[in-house]
């Protein structure tokens, strides 16, 4: 099968972060364009979720496994751990309720692939900071009355919020405006600054289980009782 | 299991006699002998992969498209099979049967009880859904196909793809479940049985026996098809449709004629409902749709089913004005999939036509149907 170019840069890295033979559940799918390339060019098994109708029904029509509904009523129905990723690809600046989601996705997955515009971008505190005024951006192109981007944070808000959730980040990919890769870990001060667009995978702190020692046989026990 | 084949000119259709089987209904009670009308379109390719059982609904046939010689008019859903119609009969072979207490040439209950030259009237068994699916197996079966691609069906048609997917897993290959649910609600028992007692009390009925005298009650079968065609439509369609146009007339006559555009619709309705359906089997099949109830079991059936169904697609469509089947209900189907991580679409159509839409023009619905059975032909035809 010939791989799929991605037509979208933050597809092509979210692919990079995802291993073969998963099963993936991406959260606000379209018509299915990020599922039919990791479909084809890492195997995966693919279902979606989208709230507009017309792009769930050409999703479907396309023959994926897309659910149309609404992510933040919706994604109690799936079970613990049922995905190896959860994908959130722009849409977490958009929810009602964030902190919710990204629990949310992190109880269903195994891992959470999530993605967003930063606020935090020098391009967008220059323009609060000159004209007084929301900025507008290519990737924050709405006035602040027509948006549907309504949780404005930037990468060390986000930071900040694995933190206190016990989130841990095992990659994280920063975009420049120019379309310059880098790794957000490294320094924080000057990637808030110059991330334009940032990628994170993210997974749960693994607690190891308590085990409970103990000398008894409790079987045993038992089973002197029922004789 | 051998079954003989006939046509039956008249009827335009195959009848098939599956004879001395004993087919235990879900009621106890069992039909030693029985036959199923059906139609086909197509042709079986090579693999025998290619067939899809379309299930019709309370009051359809075996008649999906081409003429249907009782009516004299197009198949119900002439609009959706046929040559490159989504689903398409080039590529397709497409089965539809009567079911098992209908009144087109199925065994039912306006057909004679065997062995004897009186017709079964109320003295036929209690059928279910569950029975219906069962009948429809052993067709496909005699059929010699091992394994239907898909099982498609809207509202009662739809209880019925939903009972392969629980009966039949490893026997087919998805479902396009359009318009269901998992049980039939309070609401739409309740109209069932405000038609069936219009039926109970035409004093032609006769304890269903109307038959022995060659009557039909026509009175209380027009009357049950008019309530039933109200819960089939929405406000707004009604409202588009008709408002409050006055029939063959300026003004009103301060009389009970039928003033308005929709009274007339109804009566037509009702009207031409009684040429072309059994009152029996009406009370008959509205009676298996009221038993239908899945609520408490489907996830358990589909977690632990003794056969192997982890194979299976599902497609689950609704409509927004659908009243009588609400979205709500499919999507209690599509929560308790996605809760098993098993392969499920589902959209809710936007249309104002309300739970008849899956027989009428819709294109997105079109789509979808085209686009799913496509799809998922391709991948297994590689």
């Amino acid at each position: 099968m010939n791989k799929i170019n991605s037509i979208r840069k933050d597809w092509s890295l979210i692919e990079t972060l995802i291993s073969e033979d998963r099963k993936i559940l991406d959260i606000g799918c379209g018509d299915g364009g990020l599922m039919e390339q990791l479909e084809n060019n890492r195997n995966a098994i693919t279902h979606g979720i989208e709230l507009n109708r017309d792009l769930a029904a050409n999703a479907i029509s396309r023959g994926f496994n897309v659910v149309h509904g609404n992510a933040e009523l919706d994604l109690s129905q799936y079970s613990n751990n049922s995905f190896d990723y959860v994908i959130l690809s722009q849409t977490l600046q958009a929810m009602m309720k964030p902190k919710d989601i990204l629990s949310e996705l992190l109880r269903i997955g195994s891992n959470a692939i999530v993605s967003f515009p930063n606020f935090g971008h020098w391009k967008i505190r220059l323009q609060l900071l000159i004209s007084g005024k929301m900025p507008v951006t290519e990737s924050l192109p709405y006035t602040w009355y027509d948006t549907p981007n309504i949780h404005f944070f930037t990468i060390k808000d986000f930071l900040n919020l694995c933190n206190e959730m016990n989130i841990v980040i095992e990659k994280s990919i920063g975009l420049s405006s120019k379309g310059k890769q880098f790794d957000i870990s490294e320094s924080v001060t000057g990637v808030n600054f110059f991330t334009h667009e940032a990628i994170f995978l993210l997974s749960y702190k693994n607690f190891e289980p308590i085990k409970i020692k103990s000398s008894k046989k409790v079987f045993a026990k038992n089973s002197v009782i029922a004789n | 299991m051998k079954t003989k084949f006939t046509t039956d000119t008249k009827l335009e259709s195959e009848i098939a006699y599956f004879e001395n089987i004993n087919l235990k209904l879900e009621s106890g009670d069992i039909i030693d002998s029985f036959k199923l009308a059906f139609k086909t379109y197509g042709k079986l390719n090579a693999d025998k992969t290619n067939t899809i059982l379309v299930c019709h609904a309370l009051t359809g046939d075996q008649y999906v498209t081409g003429n249907n010689p009782i009516t004299g008019r197009e198949g119900w859903w002439s609009r959706m099979v046929g040559p490159n119609k989504p689903i398409d009969t080039n590529k397709f072979f497409v089965i539809c049967s009567n079911v098992l207490g209908g009144c087109a040439g199925s065994t039912g209950p306006k057909e004679l009880q065997n062995g004897s030259d009186v017709a079964y009237g109320g003295n036929f068994p209690s059928v279910t859904i569950k029975d219906m699916v069962k009948a429809q197996s052993l067709l496909v079966e005699s059929l010699n196909i091992e394994k239907l691609f898909s099982v498609i069906g809207g509202s009662m048609g739809a209880m019925q793809a939903l009972q392969w997917a629980i009966d039949f897993p490893d026997r087919i290959l998805n479902i396009i479940h359009i318009a269901g649910a998992l049980k039939h609600s309070a609401q739409n028992i309740a109209f069932h049985e405000v038609g069936r007692q219009a039926i109970m009390s035409d004093p032609i009925w006769k304890n269903g026996k109307y038959f022995e005298n060659n009557e039909v009650p026509e009175r209380g079968l027009s009357v049950a098809r008019m309530i039933a065609h109200i819960t089939y439509l929405s406000e707004n369609a009604m409202h588009r449709k008709f408002g409050r146009k006055l029939q063959s007339r300026d003004i009103i006559s301060f009389g009970f004629d039928a003033d308005f555009q929709v009274e007339s619709y109804l009566r037509y309705q009702g009207k031409s409902f009684v040429e072309r359906f059994d009152a029996n089997s009406y009370l008959y099949l509205t009676r298996a749709m009221d038993y239908f109830d899945h609520d408490e079991t489907f996830r358990k059936n589909i977690e632990f089913s003794h056969n192997p169904n982890n194979h299976l697609k599902y497609l689950i469509v609704s409509f927004t004005s659908d009243w009588l089947f609400p979205t709500i209900e499919s999507k209690m189907i599509v929560n308790q999939l996605n809760s098993l991580s098993r392969e499920v679409s589902f959209l809710e159509i936007d249309t104002d036509k309300g739970h008849d839409s899956f027989l009428l023009e819709e294109p997105q619905l079109d789509d979808v149907i085209k686009g799913f059975l496509t799809n998922n032909f391709t991948k297994i035809d590689e």
